[in-house]
Formats: C-alpha cells, structure tokens, sequence
C-alpha cells in the first residue's frame, strides 16, 4: 500500500537536509565538474571514429558527465540508509505506520530530486566550457530520462545497503560496481570503440542507455532511438524498484 | 482489561533460542518490566512486539491488532523508545516531531498543539529548534521520550530507557516516566538491568534469563517470596539455647554466627523483632543491636539466576559488583 504522506515526509526530511549540508554538495559535485573540465579541455581535439564531426568532445562529454552526477549520487543515496541504519533512524522510520514500500518510494522520491538538482547544476556550468545547450522543451524532456537514471541507481544502491552491514564494505561498493558501471556505460567515449567481449557488458548497463538518451535529447545524437533507450531504461526501473521493496521487507536487518 | 497478550512468543536465531515461549499479558495502565541481564532475549522481546522482527513461533496481540496479521494496526498503537539513539540529528527538535507526527496523519493544527504538549512534558520547549547534534545525551533522550508520546499511543515501549545517562537525568527521567503513565493511562513495558530502575517504577516485574521467563510478580512480592528480611543482631551472652529455639521457628529461613553477630534471615523481619527479644530474653541473652534490611532485587535476582545482573557488562563497575557478591558469599 503506498501511503502519499510518508512518501512526502521522506522527500521533504531530504530536502531540509540538503539545503543544509552545502559543503556535502560541493563535494559531491566537485568530481564530476573536475572529469568535465580537465577530460573536457584535454580531449577536445579528439576526433572518435563513427561520431559524427560536427559533435566536438565537449558536446559528446556533456551528458555523460550528467549521466555519471546521477549514478553517484544516486547510488549513495541509496547506500546512505546504511547511515540511517546506522544512526538509528531507519527503525525508527520502520515503527511508524508507514508500509516498507512508501519508505522505498520516499527515498526514491528525495534521492532523485537532489540528483536531478545536481545534474541539472553540471549541465548548465557546462555552458561556460562552450556546451551548447539544447531548446526548453527538450531540456525537460532530458528531466525525464534523469529521473528514471536516478532511480535505477538509488535502487541499486538500496539494494547494496541491504546486502552490507555497514560502511566498511563502500570503497570495495564504489570501485567493483560503480566505476565498472560508469566506463562501461559509454559516458567518456562511444561505446562502440570497445572490444565486443567488453561491449556485451556495456549492453547490460543501464547506464548506457540512459547516456544514449540524454545524448538524443540534449545534442541530437543517439546510437539507438530515444523511445527504445526510455523503454529499457523504465523497465529495468520497474524491476528494480520491486527488487529493492522486496530486500528492504525481509525486515530481518534492523 | 489486558491490552498486551503474549502467547508462547519464541525467536531462534539459528541454534540460539533468543526468546523462548514467552506467555504474559499486562494490563491497560500498567508499567510493566523486563529485567535481565545483557543478552536475556529482552530486546528481542521489544523487537518482535514492535513488529521490527517476526516471532518463529506464538504470538502477540497488542490493543486488539495482532503483530502478525496487522503490522501497521500495532504500530500505529504504540509508541517506542529504543535502547540506541534513533533521532536524525541533522534536523532540530521540533522537525523530529514533525515528521514523526505527520507519519501518523495527524493534521496540521493538531501538530502544532501536541508539539507544543509534549515538548513541555520532557522540558525542552527552549531547545526546540536546535539541531539534534547540539543536544547533550539526557536531552536526546527526553526528546525520543517526546516523539515516543505525540500520536498518543496506547503501549509506550522503553527499551533501556536510562542506559548510560548519569545519575541526576535518570531519576529525572524517571519522574518523567512515572507522570506520562499517570496522565496518558498508558500502559508501559519497559526493559532495563538496572534493579533501582525496575524496582522504583513497575507495578510488576517479569525477570527474564536465557530468553525464558523465570519469575514474574510485584517487585515486593519477588522480595518477600524469595528472601524473606535480612535481621542481624549484635548480642552478649552463649548462643547454645538461642540458635536451636531460632531455628524451631517456622518464620526462620537462615541463621548464621559470625563471631558475635548472628545474621537471621526471617519472613515479615519487621514484625518478628519483637519476638526476637522475646527468645533472646527466655535464652538468657542480651541483644545490644539490630539492623533490619530488605532484601534488594538484586539479591532476588542473584538467587534466581545464580548470577549477578550486571556480570555481563564488563565494566568497572560490575567487577566492583561481583568483588562485593564473593565477599559476601563467604
């Protein structure tokens, strides 16, 4: 049962904590703006074979730096119940009324919102690297595939936290899973240019499909229809957003 | 009228029965205690009660929901205050309440008005609006105490409710606690290891070892059922006919000589000192002082469990305990 006033409580606990914890913000959007610069900078001249000339590597960059803002931040959002598991405030979340699913939902709902938000902050500071930014309406539309980029990973990232005991295991969490997720997924360079035996992995990312849809909506290039990225990357939402209600219901980790 | 009904409740984990068949019921109004050592299976208790954790077998019903067919019917019943801090302390007081008070549906006005409640219950209107990480640890506590309160609920659960806070904010607490259930009628289960704790605010005790319920009754009633009164009496004068007409008493449980003291261990001991000069007299023997001790529970829980309650926890304290318990063995 999915109870709209904790889903909002949830969102709202998020919010009043994020607008409080701005050194935690600038931290967390100091790497992607960093990779965005230097990689951008750098590579500028590069030329990758199939892209299309006109695209320079900073029109390429661009949406994978976003699509990269949202893994991150995503992921640890979800892996932050640990801290709350920690401090004790998830049991105290689990005795209120509140079903296990709403609770999910409200931290999908938090997590998402204040990934977007920093998503939304590295594509418009991208301008100054010369990015050029698309029109309104297809700025929304990319809003749209962020959302569903943000719960595929705070979902992941959920279902880690239920796997792990506490924060010891996060560095083992970032460099096998996260990093993995974020090379393969074609963020930095076209995913074509990889070995097919390390190209089957980068199919089985979502992240590359997210990538490829942003790609579509904010510079008009795509390797697959826009409409077939979205599809992929919803159902895989769907799926792990039931996988992550289901490990958080087990109710035996408290 | 039972609002806590707990039938054959039991939680394995693994090979470790943690809670073994646990059956109690406690009255609506009542405080009503756990003790145990660490490791006793009370929390558990607390856990399954609160339907953070399933019960492997049995089964409880609280206020009418049954933990296991209607999860949020009991929670929505009770209220909780847990052995670890369980605030966010990225937001303030107030937000804490808040946010626990709109989980429960209560409307905006409502809020408002029982924030302002249960704020001046526990003392903290001044320190209200700031952030929990600023609050010293008595003051965490009463504020969980406050968020335990705000939707009114029919159970408050108080697991541990003092461990670790100085001796000042227990009674403190304590006072607190003794208020809340004479103002809200609620009934109150709390588990502790401290016996002062257990003795100064429940009506009935349940003491609890190896996850079975091995004694349950007033605190009073553990005492005197168990021990009976602690006399010792200074005397001049022999002891050949005194001791033996002692023991002839059916109100005698003990009695010891040690050098010229005798340490009697009798039922109802207040009553019977009359009488304890009555024989001394008709033995020829002249008592020069008395000293009249209650058993403490503590002295209840060792004889039940063979163990002291605080042998588990490690600290210095516990070995002073323990130091004073072999003395006193020999």
């Amino acid at each position: 049962m999915i109870q709209m006033t904790a889903i909002y409580v949830l969102w709202l606990r998020e919010m009043i904590k994020f607008v409080r914890a701005k050194s935690r913000i600038i931290g967390a959007i100091a790497m992607p703006v960093f990779m965005l610069v230097f990689l951008g900078l750098g590579f500028r001249r590069v030329e990758f074979p199939g892209l299309p000339p006109e695209i320079g590597y900073i029109q390429f960059l661009v949406p994978g730096i976003v699509g990269m803002t949202l893994l991150f931040t995503g992921a640890f959002t979800g892996i932050s119940v640990l801290m709350d598991r920690q401090f004790g405030f998830l049991k105290e979340i689990m005795v209120t009324p509140a079903s296990r699913i709403s609770i999910v939902l409200g931290r999908i709902a938090g997590g998402a919102t204040t990934s977007i938000i920093q998503a939304l902050v590295m594509l418009f500071l991208s301008v100054f690297l010369g990015f050029v930014l698309p029109s309104p309406l297809m700025i929304a539309g990319s809003v749209i595939i962020m959302l569903f980029i943000s719960i595929n990973f705070i979902c992941i990232g959920l279902i880690l936290s239920s796997v792990m005991k506490d924060m010891h295991g996060f560095n083992t969490i970032t460099n096998f899973i996260i990093y993995p997720i974020f090379l393969l997924s074609g963020a930095l360079f076209p995913v074509q240019n990889l070995p097919v035996a390390i190209r089957i992995f980068s199919y089985l990312d979502p992240l590359t499909y997210g990538v490829d849809a942003l790609r579509g909506l904010l510079i008009g290039y795509s390797v697959l229809n826009v409409y077939s990225d979205f599809t992929i990357i919803l159902v895989t939402s769907v799926i792990l957003v039931s996988a992550s209600g289901y490990s958080f219901n087990k109710g035996e980790k408290i | 009228m039972n609002t806590i009904n707990l039938n054959g409740l039991t939680r394995r984990f693994g090979d470790l029965v943690a809670v073994d068949n646990v059956t109690l019921s406690v009255e609506s109004g009542e405080v009503f205690g756990l003790l145990g050592p660490n490791g006793a299976g009370k929390t558990t208790i607390i856990n399954m009660l609160t339907t953070l954790l399933a019960p492997t077998s049995g089964n409880a019903i609280i206020a009418g929901h049954n933990i296991k067919d209607d999860p949020e019917g009991v929670r929505r019943s009770i209220g909780i205050i847990f052995q670890d801090p369980s605030l966010d302390t990225g937001l303030t007081g107030r937000e804490n309440l808040n946010f626990h008070a709109m989980m429960y549906g209560i409307d905006v006005q409502e809020r408002k008005k029982r924030i302002a409640e249960v704020l001046s219950v526990v003392g903290l209107v001044e320190k209200a609006d700031v952030l929990v990480e600023n609050y010293s640890g008595g003051m965490k506590r009463r504020l969980e105490i406050a968020r335990g309160l705000i939707h009114y609920p029919k159970v408050l659960f108080l697991d541990e409710p003092t461990l670790g806070l100085d001796a000042q904010t227990r009674r403190k607490i304590w006072d607190h606690i003794k208020n809340l259930n004479k103002k809200y009628a609620m009934s109150i289960i709390l588990t502790t290891h401290y016996m002062e704790e257990a003795d100064y605010l429940c009506g009935r005790i349940a003491i609890i070892d190896h996850g079975k319920i091995i004694a349950l009754d007033t605190p009073a009633g553990l005492k005197t059922r168990l021990e009976g009164d602690v006399v010792t009496l200074g005397f001049e004068g022999k002891t050949e006919l005194f001791i033996p007409a002692l023991k002839e008493k059916p109100w005698i449980r003990e009695v010891l000589l040690h050098n010229s003291t005798l340490t009697i261990t009798a039922l109802d001991g207040e009553k019977r000192i009359p009488d304890l000069f009555v024989l001394a007299q008709e033995s020829g023997i002249n008592i020069t002082s008395v000293n009249l001790r209650k058993p403490s529970l503590e002295d209840v829980f060792i004889h039940l469990t063979g163990s002291s309650i605080r042998e588990e926890d490690g600290t210095l304290h516990s070995h002073m305990h323990a130091g004073m318990r072999r003395r006193m063995m020999k």
